[in-house]
């Protein structure tokens, strides 16, 4: 390669091309970049817009080089470092924005076209919505437009046509190379810590607010596919973190083991579902109470939890079961319950006292738990999304003061008091409930059902659930949220009852976004097993699978070059019989030069066939007066021709 | 070393030429571009397209992005797809036809293809390289022909063949560069490079008075000859032509007091090389004809007589150009 070849000068009509192909790739980011690198991007885009126009020079190098550190430095400073996700993104969208006013030459303007293919990457780090999926379709389909532009002159509407036909002829080879290129589960080398940023969830904490604040999100937790029987909402605790160590304000999990067998005997009633559980970037499952699984990705925790071996940082399928029946913990170590007896000194004393009051009334800790919660029916809490702030005894103000909170105040509160009152308790944290999709019949559990609860320790019957909140609202647990709370208003538009329609149009939506998270998304090396070994390959090696995507797209791409290569069939449908009646002949010997006309040819055939001779001067003669006649063959004419032609018996 | 690296190096350039590239001394025209003379190697923006590419997997694997994959897989796509788009552009183009004008040494010789397009789809984007020469960018509507001119640089006198043209194309996505080595049948002389600044005739004109017969001029008619082209129109004997089939004539004058101009190779000083009395004469017959004068040319193989016209001239030039070259090959 010469020096030459690269140099050919990028035109205005290109630079239109490459500002919109870069605009369109930033457009899906703008959501995540910092402000001032929106604004800086945009003013760079029309800077070149401008400029393509003839309305401005483009600016000098050293502009440039001076408009890059700017943009470093102060990515430095939003972000506090360089290295990672989110600074990454940033400065590639800068430094597209820079090369798209630096490009002078079609190279240049090629460069830029593949930093906006990375960037289009990038784009799925923050998400990978139906939606964010469209818009990344788009940008590529420009980038391809921009490369075709710069080696065709044409108006844009072909171009982007041109472009569109690549892509779709594109599509077959993305969707062999998707489904047998060997998936490699997690990742390949460290990741930058704040890889996983963006997801929301559950946290390994408990404080007042923690849940309230995730329930304004409609974002899916999970959801669940249950064979058979749904159960019932007053069975649908998704068990998350289990928070057994209070500091006075925050409730922390405390330390647990884990095992490969449930450390409880499954019995009772039981559901069969399948779990795909949305990533949060944490080992916990969020199982329904008590879980069995058959799965060598997940361990059992001694607090009764389903984990996953490695953090959840794509969408993940579990099959599995869900005991309700089931008794656990009925033989649980001292340590552990002395554990979850603990409390820290002189915090929330007026709730202490109140357990200590129940302990001396009530001798069985089951009479006691029953005076707790009646203590809390008595109080008259109100359960509120939106509660005034608590101050250093939470509980204490929340039960004798406010009287109004959350489910983390009703368990937070309850759990210390049943400590006090002697019984070991601990916080559940995880999801309760959950809404059954009409469209595809899968219970779908968002953020918004994030619920905490109490577990409480009895020495006959082990670990025993016991919802507090139950107390100021038994609707909560059967109607879930939605039919709680009495302050319609405060809800998240989402959940409100007069957007009904646009709850359905949601629930439909979901059912779409369900499949496309299931087969798009969720598609892994797992799933790429099991689909092979439906289609009939034993095994899924990933050999196997490397020799089926080259066999896969090598025939594609044969099938594209067969296509190229094959002629156009010379004539029309009366001249094909005659040449098929002519390759007859030839293959018994009788070759017809290229002077020779029909009638002179079938002359000669027949006299080297006499025996067929008949047949021959009738094709011949008919060919003749067919082709020359003044009227074209018909249909039955044709037929008649085909018919003498087939049955013509030449050795 | 050098040396042994640049036969080693040309041996080489030939054995691919006929082995892979199929070149050919010269071909035949009508030809097709068949698809074993197609060939098709990423550029540099393909290159990098495929390291893009590459990078881009790495990071669908770290991240698990399967929306990653997707992008990835579906450029994949694109890049094969414009691999093979690229081929489609070339196969089965058809050159009809190649001809190369004369030229005088040092200027380039043009030569005229005609494209052919058999197909259904436009062919778009196509270069011709004519290597070390000039090129030209065409395209071809489905079932259309087109003209294309190349300059093929003149570094000698005497025969030149068309040479070895590159038809090569990066449409759709300047990711493939897809070539054919083209060595069409079309030959033409070139002619010796006028010499320049131009050197008055005197010195070797021959002023033909006795030794030479035939000086011919415009004065006094001489008598009649067979039409050759090339003639002035107004020589021919229109009268006596119409009387005879089949043939013009052409009439014959003395050239009385005209200048009968004899470029001789001898009379040029004997200091000068071949090449320079080859570009002198060159010149003389250029300036000779311009002026309309009747000229003869000496040269030590050959003579030929006085004489005016375009024909005349085109002749004298060639053996000025095959002078010592042969006229059958060069």
């Amino acid at each position: 390669m010469n020096a030459a070849e690269g140099a050919p000068p990028l035109r205005p009509w290109h630079g239109h091309w490459l500002t919109a192909c870069i605009a369109v790739t930033l457009l899906p980011h703008v959501e995540h970049l910092p402000i001032w690198l929106s604004a800086s991007c945009a003013l760079l885009l029309a800077w070149r817009a401008l400029a393509d126009r003839s309305l401005t020079p483009l600016p000098g190098r050293a502009l440039l080089l001076f408009v890059a550190a700017a943009i470093v430095a102060a990515t430095g400073i939003e972000f506090h470092h360089l290295l990672g996700k989110d600074p990454g993104l940033a400065l590639l969208a800068g430094f597209a924005c820079l090369k798209l006013l630096e490009a002078r030459s079609l190279r240049d303007g090629r460069a830029a076209v593949l930093l906006g293919f990375f960037l289009q990457m990038g784009q799925f780090l923050n998400g990978q919505e139906i939606s964010v999926a469209a818009l990344t379709l788009c940008g590529t389909l420009l980038a391809v437009g921009t490369l075709l532009a710069m080696e065709c002159e044409a108006p844009w509407q072909t171009v982007i046509a041109g472009a569109g036909r690549l892509l779709f002829m594109a599509a077959p080879f993305m969707l062999a190379l998707f489904v047998l290129f060997p998936r490699i589960p997690g990742p390949l080398w460290g990741l930058p810590a704040d890889a996983f940023s963006g997801l929301t969830g559950l946290s390994e904490t408990m404080s007042p607010g923690s849940i309230s604040r995730l329930i304004q999100s409609g974002k899916i937790a999970f959801r669940a596919e249950f064979d058979g029987e749904i159960p019932p909402p007053r069975d649908r605790y998704w068990r998350g973190p289990v928070l057994s160590v209070f500091d006075g304000r925050r409730w922390e999990a405390g330390f647990t083991t884990l095992s490969s067998s449930p450390p409880y005997e499954v019995s009772g009633k039981a559901y069969r579902y399948r779990l795909t559980v949305e990533p949060h970037n944490q080992h916990w499952l969020l199982a329904m109470d008590f879980p069995a699984a058959d799965d060598p990705r997940t361990r059992y925790s001694s607090d009764l939890r389903l984990v996953s071996v490695a953090p959840l940082r794509s969408r993940q399928r579990y099959e599995l079961a869900a005991y309700p029946a089931a008794r656990a913990g009925q033989r649980e170590f001292t340590h552990v319950i002395r554990r979850n007896l603990r409390l820290p000194e002189g915090s929330n004393p007026r709730t202490t006292a109140l357990g200590r009051q129940v302990a001396e009334r009530f001798e069985a800790p089951r009479h006691r738990i029953e005076a707790l919660l009646g203590t809390f029916r008595e109080l008259r809490l109100e359960y509120t999304l939106t509660p005034r702030a608590l101050g250093l005894h939470s509980a204490d103000e929340f039960l004798f003061d406010t009287r109004e909170g959350f489910c983390e105040h009703f368990s937070s509160a309850f759990a210390i008091a049943a400590r006090a009152a002697g019984i070991p308790a601990r916080v559940v944290t995880g999801y309760q409930g959950g809404e059954i999709n009409p469209h595809d019949g899968s219970l779908v559990v968002r953020q918004s059902d994030a619920h905490a609860w109490v577990e409480v320790w009895l020495p006959e019957s082990g670990w025993q659930r016991v919802d507090p909140t139950a107390t100021s609202n038994p609707t909560r647990i059967d109607n879930g949220i939605l039919g709680a709370l009495p302050d319609i208003e405060s809800l998240p538009l989402f959940m409100q009852p007069r957007m009904a329609w646009l709850r359905s149009l949601q629930l439909r939506w979901d059912a779409v976004a369900n499949g496309w998270n299931q087969w798009v998304l969720g598609y892994n090396d797992e799933r790429q097993r099991s689909l092979l070994r439906g289609l009939g390959f034993d095994g899924g090696d990933y050999r196997h699978l490397a020799a089926a995507m080259v066999t896969l797209v090598g025939t594609l791409m044969l099938g594209f070059v067969t296509w190229s290569l094959r002629r156009r069939r010379r004539g029309d449908a009366l001249d094909r019989r005659w040449q098929r009646f002519c390759a007859r002949l030839s293959r018994a010997g009788t070759r017809r030069a290229d002077w020779q006309g029909p009638l002179d040819f079938a002359d000669l055939a027949a006299a080297r066939h006499p025996s067929l001779a008949d047949d021959i001067r009738w094709i011949g003669g008919r060919y003749a007066e067919l082709r020359y006649g003044r009227k074209p063959p018909s249909r039955q004419d044709l037929a008649d021709l085909d018919d003498r032609i087939k049955h013509l018996d030449i050795r | 070393m050098t040396a042994a690296g640049n036969l080693i190096r040309q041996r080489l350039g030939a054995l691919l030429d006929r082995r892979l590239f199929l070149v050919r001394r010269s071909e035949p025209l009508p030809a097709r571009l068949g698809h074993r003379r197609i060939f098709v190697l990423p550029t540099a923006t393909g290159v990098a397209f495929g390291l893009t590419l590459l990078t881009m997997l790495l990071a669908s694997m770290n991240y698990v992005l399967s929306l990653g994959y997707a992008l990835t897989f579906l450029l994949v796509g694109v890049g094969l797809v414009s691999l093979h788009q690229t081929f489609r552009n070339l196969i089965h183009l058809e050159l009809l036809s190649a001809q190369l004008e004369p030229a005088h040494c040092g200027q380039p010789a043009l030569l005229r293809l005609r494209f052919r397009n058999p197909s259904d789809h436009a062919r778009i984007g196509l270069r011709l390289r004519r290597t070390g020469g000039g090129e030209a960018y065409f395209s071809l509507d489905p079932h259309g022909d087109t003209g294309v001119v190349v300059a093929v640089p003149t570094s000698r006198r005497g025969w030149l063949e068309s040479g070895r043209l590159v038809l090569e194309t990066r449409y759709p996505l300047g990711l493939v560069r897809g070539w054919s080595i083209l060595t069409p049948e079309a030959r033409c002389v070139v002619y010796p490079a006028a010499e320049d600044p131009p050197q008055a005739f005197a010195a070797a004109i021959g002023t033909g008075q006795s030794e030479h017969a035939g000086k011919l001029g415009k004065d006094d008619f001489s008598g009649l000859r067979e039409y050759r082209p090339g003639d002035m129109l107004r020589h021919v004997a229109w009268k006596l032509s119409a009387r005879w089939d089949d043939q013009f004539y052409t009439k014959q004058f003395d050239g009385g007091n005209a200048a009968q101009l004899e470029f001789d190779w001898f009379r040029l000083p004997p200091e000068l090389g071949t090449e320079a009395r080859l570009s002198r004469l060159t010149r003389w017959v250029l300036q000779a004809d311009a002026s309309g004068l009747a000229y003869g040319l000496r040269l030590p193989d050959r003579i030929l007589e006085v004489d005016i016209g375009a024909e005349h001239r085109q002749r004298c030039l060639r053996a000025l150009a095959l002078f010592g070259v042969g006229d059958e090959r060069g």
